[in-house]
């Protein structure tokens, strides 16, 4: 498997070639987001909605061989693209690997400028809680 | 006369720009309209030449301020036909002058079991103040009811009224869906019952001509802003025989006469209600904007923002998967919409990437939303420096964003 740093390299590359046309940018990340594996309708719950994300997202997590499963929806196509690609930078990955990861992708694809403020707040938030997902499998494992 | 819209266009230096490459369509006017050069170089001169603590200077530059600030008093007391001058006060926007009456007159003569009627149409600026006070004084929050097309239901509305309503106060025109509210009905059948009107005039000052002595309405809440004024100031319009029986907003300097450690007499109308150094610069720039609206004529500008409404609303309701939302019969230049299978805000953010400007989103009118059983909209808003061929533009945009889920 590859290194969460080469997948962000990947994700960079891929968004460099979409240049500096924001169109065909977010036509890129929704078609992304189109691509979300279905999200578990069981596990659409108040508990699971991520607070402070303008737009409604629900995350949940499976654990597999010691490692996190993230899986997770939203309502608008942009932020299930912007979902999808930090699913595919952790998903997977050892609680560990997650704690440690320095998500640089976010600001070398320029997403500050392609989806404004306020969505960056509410990436900021879903890093923020797939993270203590992380924590906490961590506290259970070295239990 | 038709207006000279090109000429128009260049009094406004904001709009000469790219945005995401494109050239700038600004359509969140019911946001905050653009400010005309005049407005902005009267705010850059005040602080170059004028600028001076107003009503207490003895010096030349504290009288000219005060003249100038005073003079756009006199200018809203034309502008919205009120009796005297006294009757404006000047506050930071909508939302402080809707709380000052919420705060001032409802302390005074809101008790226990009295009721307050708002509508389902309301901004949550003319919804918590209200919700404050009826919960400090366990007073009764009534809402009247609309239809499907966004209208208030008049018959229901009556139905509300009775001798324990002490205020209605309701939107002239929706933020959310430019619905014009029947007002001089709605104040006429308060007046019936003794009640008082406070209408929140946020939306309907920039189209609508504005007649407080012929609405009757008790008092009248704008902002500047929306008016191609400056941000940061707000207008209260009140009836004076009110207005003198209120108790002060705010303590502290100008709404004084005389202060003793035992007591304090305050100032008369309209100082009473305007504690501390307001907001000069803006106020005196206000005068501009309404000179810009007057050397239009505000027919005029209706004329035109209506063109444009029919215009928008003939050509996206071709689009497939355009749905309109609020089709009152009686709208100012507000279209609201969705388009199906997406998100609002999807679709906003691809209007900007196009250089759009719109606004998405439950445009603080949750309750309403809730009502119309929508999560939101994407609303486009006209002024009188739009043309039909931005509204063009922004259709074939939003047909190319509606066929990814409208094949």
């Amino acid at each position: 498997m590859s290194s969460i740093q080469d997948i962000q390299d990947q994700i960079i590359e891929e968004f460099a070639i979409l240049g500096d046309d924001k169109e065909s940018t977010i036509y890129y990340i929704m078609e992304l987001g189109g691509q979300l594996p279905k999200f578990p309708e069981e596990e659409r719950l108040e508990e699971n909605i991520i607070k402070g994300c303008q737009s409604k997202v629900w995350l949940t997590t499976r654990e597999e061989d010691d490692r996190i499963q993230y899986l997770a929806d939203s309502n608008t196509d942009i932020t299930k693209g912007l979902i999808s690609l930090l699913i595919r930078v952790l998903s997977g990955r050892t609680p560990q690997e997650i704690l440690k990861a320095d998500l640089d992708f976010i600001d070398k694809i320029g997403m500050g400028n392609i989806i404004g403020s306020q969505r960056s707040n509410g990436l900021s938030a879903m890093i923020k809680q797939m993270k203590l997902y992380a924590l906490a499998y961590q506290a259970k494992q070295n239990v | 006369m038709p207006l000279n819209i090109e000429k128009i266009r260049k009094m406004f230096p904001v709009l000469h720009q790219e945005v995401n490459g494109k050239p700038l369509i600004y359509f969140d006017n019911a946001a905050t309209t653009q400010k005309p050069q005049s407005v902005l170089d009267s705010l850059t001169g005040y602080y170059e030449h004028d600028n001076s603590n107003i009503h207490r200077g003895a010096h030349t530059l504290a009288d000219r301020a005060t003249r100038h600030y005073e003079e756009t008093r006199e200018g809203v007391k034309n502008f919205i036909n009120a009796n005297e001058s006294a009757e404006i006060i000047f506050t930071k926007g909508t939302t402080e002058s809707i709380n000052l009456v919420a705060s001032s007159f409802g302390r005074k003569f809101i008790t226990k079991g009295d009721e307050v009627i708002i509508s389902t149409l309301e901004h949550h600026s003319n919804i918590v103040p209200w919700q404050m006070l009826c919960e400090e004084k366990e007073a009764i929050l009534k809402v009247i009811p609309i239809n499907d097309k966004g209208e208030i239901l008049l018959d229901e509305f009556e139905n509300l009224l009775t001798e324990k309503t002490k205020i209605v106060s309701i939107v002239h025109v929706s933020n959310a869906l430019g619905t014009i509210n029947p007002v001089k009905e709605i104040i006429k059948k308060a007046h019936q019952i003794g009640a008082k009107v406070l209408l929140d005039g946020a939306q309907s000052t920039n189209h609508l001509d504005i007649d407080v002595q012929d609405l009757d309405c008790d008092f009248l809440a704008f902002s500047a802003h929306k008016l191609y004024g400056p941000t940061g100031l707000g207008i209260l319009y009140g009836k004076r025989s009110l207005l003198e029986i209120m108790p002060p907003y705010q303590g502290g300097g100008e709404m004084i006469k005389e202060v003793t450690f035992a007591k304090t007499t305050y100032n008369e109308i309209p100082f009473k209600f305007e504690a501390g150094t307001p907001n000069i610069a803006d106020v005196i720039a206000f005068q501009k904007a309404l000179d810009f609206i007057s050397s239009l004529g505000k027919s005029n500008i209706k004329r035109h923002e209506d063109e444009l409404l029919d215009h928008a609303n003939n050509s996206f309701g071709q689009i497939n998967g355009f749905v309109p939302v609020g089709t009152a019969a009686e709208k100012v230049s507000v279209i609201s919409f969705n388009i199906n299978g997406m998100h609002p805000f999807d679709v906003g953010v691809m209007l900007d990437a196009n250089g759009i400007a719109v606004r998405t989103g439950h445009h603080c009118t949750q309750p309403l939303m809730q009502r119309l059983g929508l999560e939101g909209t994407v609303r486009a808003s006209f002024s009188v420096y739009n043309t039909k061929s931005e509204i063009d533009q922004m259709a074939v945009s939003l047909a190319k964003i509606a066929k990814i889920k409208n094949k």
